[in-house]
């Protein structure tokens, strides 16, 4: 366990991507089986624990802390392993003499509860001068296999006293990498499939080879490890309709496309749904099987048996999930109401029915053809679809027609009179793609572009902020923001028109924090209430997507996607927008009254990741 | 005579009534007792200084000569009258010269602790608690998730990463006043013997310290080391230069940061830091529990830092608390955590110290 814990200690600071695999590949080089193999496992996210639940870990910390104290860390540290690693009392144990005149020892809460309630420490004879040095120093080596197996093991009445067992026996390190563990989310940014990578390097297989075998094995791996070191045979897969990495692309700048040749490139419109790679093949048997995964090789077959059902290929298509009614695509919102649900009804499928638009192929038949050229691919593509259309489920997605930039542009700023007609609603700007582009994994640079249509951009007033959480933690990140009511700018009042919390630069963030701390008019619980009057305050140029009628907001209207794009210091606070500026934006889009959708723009934000190469 | 008489926080800083003085004034005064050199505690401009002979010392390097129109030196455990109060100077263990000022009149001791450490540190002398009636105490880490880790275990973790990567630079980020000499010491103690290359901004108080007898073995100026020097070698730096065109020079470079803000993994990443050492000169959580209550004060005033979770405890622990707010201090510690480069006092405030070179 400590071994694990360093690495992943070490890797949520590492970060460049071949120092993340040189550690990992290092551990898997030193560590045995079986300990490597609940490594891999907890790096690729393929382990969970029923009886060990965030939950638990809240009422193990509530035990042993102040109240009060416990939510003062925790809205400092933001992140509940991290801070429950931090202030977990350490064990009760020998003191050695203080090296300082302290005639009372500490009698503060913590303390005084951690020897009360911790008799797993006891007697364990470590116990050093403590004065200073935060913590005993752990039992060495609890085996990582021994934890996976304590944690997946041990049941629900016992689990409260073991877990608080394993983490009195850790170091501050230990007991965060073990937290980590049981919430499921290391958030150290390793991917499984760098992690797989990093199990390549221990030999000379490619990622990919790993990725064939992957989805059949199960931890601790001992198969892969051997046949990766060159010491077994490759392990068998059963699975025939593997998932196979997707290829990404970067936001076209506008220094960018002045170097790129418009000859060079083909055009497709960037759909507002989710990635998706639909795999189709036999099995030995001969059996058809189908296989639908999400851009990051999630497994969504089953949330879409319709579709799954309906395609009739063999092979494997990237393309866009989409819904669509009478041929006609819908929103990213009427999308989101058939994500995420845990039951697929008969009724969710008629009203929702899912589609693809298929842009990409990566198999044909059984042959790969990923290492075929763009155009190649494509013509074997729409060979493929249109011999497999599948009820009407699959279709192309249309290359955009275009000679020079500025034809390109004037597609993007209109798609409906440029092909998409009345799909545009559902177009966020147009792809490039290289005609000469191999499919290659990952996000290579060159390739492939995303050319996104333009913001809406406005000035509002900074009213209140948040601390943050993750990467933010401990700052003030969270702003809410509003526009004038009155007739003019800096009269009426000010009304909150959106929450923003990314956008701006790590030193922009350090020079917001800094005026929220230094004008602060009010506190509610972890939310701050700024200075903003006409005079006084922060205005900031905030940029959107789109707009939507709110009954949840009081200024009527909801922002969709908003972000910070600049700081205006030289702006007045009286200068800044009029929330009629908004109104009169919303009629111009002629947005339809959608309080229910559009009104969250945080909760579209999950789902979009997902979304086509982006 | 009632503690507020005797102390008081203004906007200037803490404010003594009765003897007509300031302690570590934001602003120019007639009459300053410093506590200790960080910018955020010693300010140039003042009428008189009163402070240990090594703070004066650390002043003059860092402001030049003329810092304040006279001053005055006053060694650890002697008392002096100013105006009729008692005020008296004891080690605060924070840096070198560092001291905590007890003041004293009519039967009521107070003492403003300043910036204070109780851990070791062979850089400077020990902190000493110190009985009074009031104890004004900082709280920069004044939560219960910071403890400090022990030191040496941290310089441990820079000793193996540069096994690890022998060939790449090591880039320390510490503040120029006292950390980067303790990490020097810390360094040596790991066995660690090759040359130790500095940014200029620490040049001047590195040698002061040698001077004043903290051995630190040999070091030189990162700008006079030449190529084949660097593969493998440790150089300490402002924090604020980690970011900047002058650490671009180091061929893919380790950046390791010394600080006790580094026990937050947020706070390390948000400044891109791959190897976070947890070496603190301020106490930790159960530091300030100890070194409050081996003062045996009834009443506690919390200045900078985490001021609501100290006052808390104190509250649960008996003692009356309350926070003191004053204006500025803790401020260097934002630099020292790598605050915004405008806001740096390493970059604009400290006209004394050698430009980053």
């Amino acid at each position: 366990m400590n071994r694990f814990a360093a690495l992943i200690d070490r890797l949520a600071y590492e970060p460049r991507r071949n120092g993340k695999i040189r550690l990992i590949a290092d551990y898997f080089r030193h560590v045995p089986d079986p300990d490597r193999g609940y490594a891999l496992a907890a790096l690729t996210g393929a382990l969970s624990f029923r009886n060990a639940k965030p939950g638990l870990i809240r009422q193990l910390i509530a035990e042993r802390t102040d109240p009060v104290l416990f939510a003062l860390s925790y809205d400092y540290v933001g992140d509940l392993s991290e801070t429950v690693a931090l202030m977990w009392p350490a064990p009760a144990r020998l003191e050695g003499p203080s090296p300082h005149p302290s005639p009372r020892r500490g009698e503060g809460a913590g303390r005084t509860a951690s020897e009360a309630l911790s008799p797993a420490g006891r007697g364990l004879g470590e116990g050093e001068a403590r004065f200073h040095e935060g913590e005993a120093r752990p039992t060495p080596g609890i085996p990582l296999a021994e934890v996976v197996h304590i944690l997946t093991h041990m049941g629900r009445t016992e689990m409260p006293a073991v877990l608080a067992g394993l983490l009195d026996r850790l170091d501050e390190t230990g007991r965060w990498a073990l937290l980590k563990l049981i919430t499921g989310s290391l958030r150290i940014g390793v991917s499984a499939r760098l992690a797989k990578t990093a199990v390549a390097a221990l030999g000379t297989l490619a990622p990919d080879d790993i990725e064939l075998v992957w989805p059949g094995l199960a931890p601790p791996y001992e198969e892969l490890f051997a046949w990766a070191e060159g010491r077994g045979p490759r392990p068998e897969t059963e699975d025939p309709t593997p998932f196979r990495p997707v290829m990404l692309s970067h936001p076209l700048e506008e220094a960018d496309r002045a170097g790129l040749d418009p000859q060079a490139f083909r055009a497709e419109w960037k759909w507002d749904g989710i990635r998706i790679q639909a795999v189709r093949a036999r099995t030995a048997d001969g059996l058809a099987t189908t296989r639908l995964y999400s851009r990051t090789g999630e497994d969504i077959s089953g949330a879409f048996p319709d579709l799954a059902e309906a395609l009739a290929f063999e092979g494997a298509v990237d393309g866009e999930l989409l819904i669509l009614r009478e041929g006609r695509v819908q929103s990213f919102n009427v999308l989101q109401q058939r994500l995420n649900r845990k039951v697929v009804s008969t009724k969710l499928i008629a009203e929702f029915p899912a589609h693809i638009r298929a842009y990409d192929l990566l198999v044909d038949g059984t042959e790969d053809v990923r290492d075929l050229a763009f155009d190649a691919r494509r013509a074997r593509l729409e060979a493929l679809v249109s011999a497999h259309p599948a009820d009407g489920r699959l279709d192309l997605s249309p290359l955009v027609p275009f000679a020079n930039w500025d034809e390109l542009a004037a597609a993007r700023a209109d798609p409906a009179s440029h092909g998409a007609g009345v799909d545009a609603e559902a177009v966020e700007g147009v792809m490039l793609k290289r005609a000469d582009s191999l499919y290659v994994p990952g996000r290579p640079k060159g390739p492939w572009w995303k050319w996104k249509r333009d913001p809406h951009s406005v000035d509002a007033v900074l009213m209140y902020a948040q601390r943050g959480h993750g990467k933010r933690s401990s700052f003030y990140s969270d702003y809410t923001f509003g526009v004038w009511t009155g007739e003019t700018s800096g009269e009426g009042e000010l009304v909150p028109v959106g929450k923003a919390y990314f956008g701006f630069t790590d030193a922009e963030l350090a020079e917001i924090d800094r005026f929220v701390r230094r004008n602060t008019v009010n506190r509610f619980g972890p939310v701050r209430e700024v200075v903003h009057t006409a005079t006084e305050g922060l205005v900031l140029e905030v940029a959107f997507e789109g707009l939507a009628r709110s009954a949840r907001h009081r200024s009527g209207v909801a922002m969709r996607f908003p972000r910070i794009a600049r700081l205006r210091w030289d702006k007045p606070p009286g200068e800044a927008d009029r929330l009629a500026t908004l109104e009169a934006l919303l009629r111009a889009e002629g947005a339809e009254p959608d309080p229910q959708d559009t009104a969250r723009p945080a909760s579209r934000r999950a789902p979009r990741r997902d979304t086509q190469a982006s | 005579m009632r503690p507020e008489e005797l102390l008081r926080s203004t906007p200037q800083g803490l404010y003594s009534p009765a003897g007509d003085f300031f302690i570590d004034p934001m602003r120019p005064v007639p009459r300053a007792l410093v506590t200790h050199g960080h910018s955020d505690h010693a300010r140039a401009g003042h009428g008189a200084v009163l402070a240990t002979r090594q703070t004066l010392d650390i002043m003059a390097i860092r402001y030049g000569e003329g810092f304040a129109g006279r001053t005055q030196a006053i060694a650890y455990g002697e008392s002096v009258e100013v105006n009729g109060v008692k005020v008296a100077f004891f080690p605060a263990g924070h840096i070198l010269g560092s001291a905590q000022i007890r003041v004293e009149k009519d039967g009521c001791r107070i003492v403003a602790s300043g910036d204070y450490k109780p851990g070791r540190d062979p850089t400077c002398a020990p902190f000493e608690p110190v009985s009074c009636d009031v104890l004004i105490s900082e709280a920069t880490f004044g939560l219960p998730v910071f403890r400090h880790p022990d030191p040496t275990e941290e310089m441990g973790k820079l000793i193996a990463s540069l096994a690890l990567f022998p060939e790449r630079t090591h880039i320390v980020g510490a503040y120029a006043l006292g950390k980067a000499q303790r990490v020097i010491a810390l360094l040596r103690a790991a066995g660690h013997d090759r040359p130790i290359l500095l940014h200029g901004a620490m040049e001047r108080l590195t040698a002061y310290y040698e001077a004043q007898g903290v051995a630190l073995g040999p070091v030189k100026l990162a700008r006079e080391a030449a190529a084949d020097e660097l593969p493998g070698a440790v150089v300490i730096a402002p924090p604020g230069s980690l970011a900047e065109v002058w650490s671009r020079r180091f061929a893919d470079p380790v950046t390791a940061f010394a600080s006790g803000w580094m026990r937050i993994r947020a706070r390390a990443r948000q400044h891109g830091v791959e190897l976070p050492l947890v070496i603190s000169d301020h106490a930790d959580w159960d530091d300030l529990q100890h070194a409050i209550l081996a003062t045996g004060c009834n009443e506690l005033w919390v200045t900078h830092g985490q001021e609501d979770a100290l006052v808390h405890w104190a509250g649960q622990a008996g003692l009356a608390a309350r926070p003191l707010h004053l204006v500025g201090y803790g401020e260097e510690e934002e630099a020292e955590s790598g605050g915004t480069p405008a806001t740096d006092k390493e970059n604009t405030a400290s006209p004394g110290e050698a430009p980053a070179s």
